[in-house]
């Protein structure tokens, strides 16, 4: 039931341009760290981080193999935890 | 029992199981046929989409790439996966509220071009057929080792097993036979794996044994593999060799390619909400981070099982004999893979022993010449494919272990198989036939006509697994940069920006063609072997391999995209409207029912 009768039309679009507007910053602060474990930790910066030994290598190496995908899961489920709240908060859910 | 007795009854059972799945889950609706009748709970179809996603390639050689080349090819682990961040964040959700069926029939509407449409198709069918022979080549090799029958009767029994549950079950029974694939496959990888970190780090879980302790001699496995394969004149396993651009590049391109493959996509449409969709991305990306996470652990602990297993004395004493090797038990793994010739040694010098070492090494050359074990290599072949299915073998495990393999194997690849298979007919029916060629189809005759395309495709797929046209390894670089040049590109601006019609196109037909171009150029033209001007050691552009590139036709695709765009009329009204109403996900059952 998609009708909001309590929303005027143009309060629903306004509500709508910052509700996207709020889920495009989750989105780019998510891909920043996204790209910090992995082409970051994991390659570029790899080096940098040589110093701190995980388990008979570096940090770099583990970012590479392992840290990045977990980094990976807890990203998407903290994006899914938020958006929720976040279609509560603007009474976008379905 | 024997080993055969063995493998067949694991390999029989796992299919009695998928085939009672199918006969329980019929598809009785285009809706059922297309997308599960979007009643999949996100965890099931997390489940399934994992299956979907890890084909023969994850199962089979994933690991075997990490381990011959270590650090470098991190990028297909975190290429893999890292590609789910941007499924789940910048495409799931928002094409599931559109929902419709397929990838095409989004960016047909969005773009309001039926050229849009049939691009999209066309990418798709390519991208997914080149992807399945790859599968059934697999499902052949598999059944050849394991049930000892010819690749062709291997290969024909995969087929009637996925043309029962696909043709018949559509979405809905390719959906619950992946989870029990996923079942199956994912307890044949880390079982293995379990079995062989407790024998080598005396840890349960193989990702904490990587970076565990080697019990044998006390140091940590990975500074202990450094150090023997130093020895043996190979690179280090943990240090970097690649070039640093060009694997940043390659492992974009992955992550954007897995973002735009369309059988990936089309999952997220089974599910009920689109607060579902969100939550099934990251359960996608648990039940796949189970195996991603074992995989270089497999890879690590094999490279040191079998350098061991050639240096039984350590790398200072004395390589394997020609005798130890086939008279030892614990080496007739060596024998029956010899007979698939995968695997080689010849005793080059005579001296009775089997040297393993990098003969391109001058100063390992050396050392083994004044050791007394010859200038040559004498491990003449190790295809890196047979790491996973030779793993249990080379690691001594019960019999039980190498059955449960074997169907997991199968199980990878029949399960992408069908998942691609499914794709390509939902595409052929629902976007060429009732999107163009006959809109005024009845339900039951698309319904039919998929079931007709499927059909046709699984033919097809069948008839290029006897017969891979010798590039089917090239065809998946292929794959990824169509998906990565064409359709990300495309589903991104359709949804985050308001780029018009003429751009879509015009973004899209660049991407594709300049990437195809940069492929061929290093490939050959069409795979042609000796038509390439180039190749992938001494590329075109700087050190941009070919299978590199998706990420630079993904780059063009947006330039000329905006650019187009900003140069012609700006998107109708209602179309606008389309893209504020996909970015909300209120509605979004009210669009179900509309079906």
């Amino acid at each position: 039931m998609a009708d909001q009768t309590n929303h005027g039309a143009e309060a629903t679009q306004k509500s709508d341009a910052a509700y996207w507007a709020a889920n495009v910053r989750i989105i780019v602060i998510s891909l920043i760290v996204w790209a910090l474990v992995s082409f970051g930790f994991g390659i570029l910066l790899r080096p940098a981080l040589s110093g701190i030994s995980v388990g008979g290598t570096d940090l770099g190496f583990w970012f590479a193999q392992q840290g990045s995908i977990l980094v990976f899961l807890a990203l998407i489920f903290f994006y899914a935890i938020r958006m929720n709240k976040l279609d509560k908060e603007f009474g976008v859910e379905e | 029992m024997d080993q055969f007795t063995i493998n067949l009854l694991f390999v029989g059972a796992s299919f009695a199981l998928y085939i009672g799945i199918a006969i329980w889950a019929r598809a009785g609706s285009t809706s059922e046929f297309y997308a599960a009748g979007r009643g999949v709970h996100p965890v099931t179809n997390g489940m399934a989409t994992a299956a979907d996603w890890m084909s023969a390639a994850s199962f089979i050689s994933m690991a075997g790439l990490i381990a011959f080349t270590g650090y470098d090819n991190s990028s297909f682990l975190m290429g893999w996966t890292g590609g789910y961040v941007l499924l789940a964040l910048l495409l799931a959700p928002y094409l599931r509220k559109f929902g419709k069926y397929t990838v095409s029939e989004f960016i047909g509407d969005r773009f309001y071009s039926p050229t849009a449409r049939v691009v999209a198709v066309i990418c798709l069918i390519v991208a997914s057929t080149t992807y399945v022979i790859g599968q059934m080549t697999g499902v052949g090799v598999a059944f050849g080792r394991f049930l000892e029958v010819s690749n062709t009767a291997g290969l024909l029994i995969g087929a009637c097993v996925v043309f029962a549950y696909a043709v018949f079950g559509g979405m809905k029974g390719v959906t619950y036979t992946q989870v029990a694939q996923y079942c199956v496959l994912i307890m044949a990888y880390t079982i293995p794996a379990i079995f062989i970190s407790l024998q080598l780090t005396g840890t349960p879980i193989p990702a904490l044994g990587l970076f565990g302790e080697h019990t044998a001699s006390g140091e940590p496995l990975l500074a202990k593999l450094d150090a023997i394969v130093a020895e043996l004149g190979f690179a280090e396993y943990t240090a970097h060799h690649a070039d640093t651009f060009n694997m940043v590049l390659f492992t974009l391109s992955l992550m954007i390619g897995t973002a735009g493959l369309p059988h990936v996509i089309m999952r997220f449409f089974t599910v009920p909400k689109v607060s579902d969709a969100r939550w099934s991305a990251g359960w996608t990306l648990v039940f796949i981070a189970l195996l991603y996470l074992t995989a270089p652990a497999v890879g690590a602990m094999a490279r040191l099982n079998i350098t061991e297993m050639m240096w039984p004395g350590g790398t200072s004493g004395d390589p394997v004999s020609v005798e130890m090797i086939e008279g030892d038990e614990r080496y007739n793994w060596m024998a029956t893979w010899e007979k698939t010739g995968l695997l080689g040694w010849e005793d080059k010098n005579g001296d009775g022993k089997i040297a393993y070492f990098n003969d391109q090494d001058a100063d390992t050359v050396a050392k083994m010449e004044a050791a007394g074990w010859g200038a040559e290599n004498e491990l003449t072949k190790f295809n890196r494919d047979i790491l996973v299915l030779a793993n249990p073998e080379i690691a001594n495990l019960p019999a039980w272990v190498i059955g449960l393999v074997a169907a997991g194997g199968l199980a990878a690849a029949l399960s992408t198989a069908a998942g691609l298979l499914l794709a390509i007919s939902s595409a052929v029916s629902h976007d060429l036939i009732k999107g163009s060629i006959n809109p005024s189809i009845s339900e039951k005759g698309e319904l039919l006509s998929a079931r007709v395309a499927m059909a046709v495709a699984i033919a097809v797929a069948t008839y290029l697994g006897l017969n891979p046209p010798g590039f089917a390894a090239q065809t998946v670089a292929l794959a990824f940069g169509l998906a990565a040049a064409s359709i990300f590109p495309a589903l991104m601006m359709g949804i985050f920006t308001k780029v018009n019609n003429k751009g879509a196109v015009a973004g899209m037909v660049s991407g594709l063609v300049v990437t195809l171009i940069y492929i061929f150029l290093h490939k050959g033209w069409f795979f042609i072997p000796d038509t390439n001007s180039f190749t992938d050691a001494d590329p075109l552009l700087g050190t941009i391999k070919s299978t590199s590139f998706g990420a630079v036709g993904a780059l063009i695709n947006f330039a000329v995209a905006f650019t187009v765009s900003k140069m012609t009329q700006p998107i109708p009204q209602e179309i606008e409207d389309l893209v504020e109403s996909v970015r909300v996900p209120r509605g979004a059952g009210a669009a179900v029912d509309g079906h």
